[in-house]
């Protein structure tokens, strides 16, 4: 049983942590608005740009000549797998549902006799893919000291991605993240870039015929690369805003629980009190009914 | 009243421009092209230069760099990965967009050396439009 003082200071340590979840929780809350703001900005740009590049990519599939970025590398030897993450904790299962099927991928990925590359976007990803995945790695892009993710940041990456491409380092690229649901929900999400997939009830709303200027394979040509900057771009709100969303929910269950801790421990308190007194009355009769 | 088009600028972090247009001049790969209402449906892709749309309320006009512009016989909507409204453009803006252009010139392979020095000379007879 332990003493009333340290009850006390116990309960006092439960109360400010109860303060400061409650604290991140409204923060996160707020975080969350603006960065369900960013998503929906972005929509309209990604949508149109994926209804048009549907269209184009239907049409130079059948091709020869079809850029690589779009037609693949011919083989599939070697996967690189992004893994984007959050670069701060306290957000629930946030990160390791990313890992969790990242992993699963990359595991089922070699057990197949593929080479895997892995590229992390947040450093919670890479601590927790480090001990079993730590020598594949071969980049990590730090988001510690951006703010507010913008397009530069995802042309940066994209650009990354690029280049390795371009070197022939990898055959097929594949995103990992969240997609924001609700704040209760963020699916865990395998998206691949490159080669570019994209949905087919996109391509059938563009059948308009169109003129191309200058042609079509030199339109499609300058905007594969600028599709996959867009699709990193909205990868990467779609996490801010699971991230967020994800923290919010674990900081309200944190504070609700610190909320029934302090009920408990208040009765506990309580109840040694008055054990106490009891027990004071009880010696001070005993001793007046001894003299 | 002529007839109109609607007009959408959109870059990929938020939508600058949803209005009603009488005419929009882009600055497309090939040359400026100037959209109406009944044009052919297009898509072109935009090199750096000063987008302008002819509105009811008067002339608004954006210096764009790269992206697409998507042109069907009522809208036209181009999707530009950096654009700034004129009135905000500033010579430093333009500077370091031009510096960049410069660095992706000097890196660029040997068959994209033309394209990167087409872009540093589209920048710089941007800074000229943009009167800086």
């Amino acid at each position: 049983m332990p003493s009333l003082k340290a009850l006390k200071n116990r309960i006092a340590s439960v109360k400010n942590t109860r303060k400061i979840t409650k604290a991140m929780q409204m923060v996160a809350a707020a975080k969350l608005r603006r960065a369900q703001e960013a998503a929906e900005a972005a929509r309209p740009y990604a949508e149109r740009m994926n209804a048009v590049m549907s269209g184009l990519a239907a049409a130079a599939a059948g091709n020869e000549g079809a850029p690589r970025l779009l037609s693949g590398t011919g083989s599939d030897k070697v996967h690189l797998l992004v893994v984007m993450t959050s670069e701060r904790g306290l957000c629930g299962g946030f990160n390791s549902t990313i890992v969790r099927l990242a992993r699963a991928r990359a595991n089922d990925l070699l057990a197949h006799g593929k080479t895997v590359k892995i590229l992390t976007v947040g450093k919670k990803g890479r601590e927790q893919l480090r001990r079993d995945f730590g020598s594949l790695f071969v980049g990590h892009v730090d988001l510690t000291e951006v703010r507010r993710i913008g397009y530069s940041n995802a042309q940066a990456i994209a650009s990354d991605i690029l280049a390795r491409f371009n070197a022939g380092e990898f055959d097929v690229a594949t995103l990992f993240f969240n997609r924001f649901q609700s704040v209760i929900s963020q699916i865990p999400t395998a998206q691949q870039i490159i080669p570019a997939q994209f949905e087919d009830d996109a391509a059938a709303s563009t059948s308009t015929l169109y003129d191309y200027e200058p042609s079509e394979e030199a339109i499609l040509a300058d905007l594969l690369p600028r599709n996959v900057a867009t699709q990193v771009f909205t990868a990467l709100l779609e996490n801010g805003a699971s991230e967020q969303g994800a923290r919010m929910s674990a900081m309200d269950n944190a504070t609700r629980n610190a909320g029934d801790m302090i009920n408990k421990l208040t009765i506990q308190y309580n109840r040694s009190r008055q054990a106490a007194i009891t027990t004071e009355l009880i010696e001070i009769i005993a001793g007046a009914e001894a003299l | 009243m002529a007839n109109t088009l609607h007009f959408d600028l959109v870059s990929p972090e938020r939508k600058l421009a949803s209005v009603t247009a009488t005419e929009v001049s882009i600055p497309a790969a090939a040359g400026d092209m100037t959209a109406m209402e009944g044009h052919e449906p297009t898509i072109t892709t935009l090199r750096p230069g000063i987008l302008r749309a002819v509105t009811a309320e008067g002339v608004r006009a954006f210096a764009v760099t790269g992206g697409f512009a998507e042109i069907t016989g009522s809208t036209v909507t181009v999707l530009a990965e950096r654009a700034t409204p004129v009135e905000e453009l500033t010579g430093t803006l333009l500077d370091d967009l031009i510096d960049e252009a410069r660095e992706l010139a000097k890196v660029a392979l040997t068959d994209g050396r033309d394209d990167a020095e087409k872009l540093v000379n589209d920048m710089l007879s941007l800074k000229v439009a943009a009167g800086h």
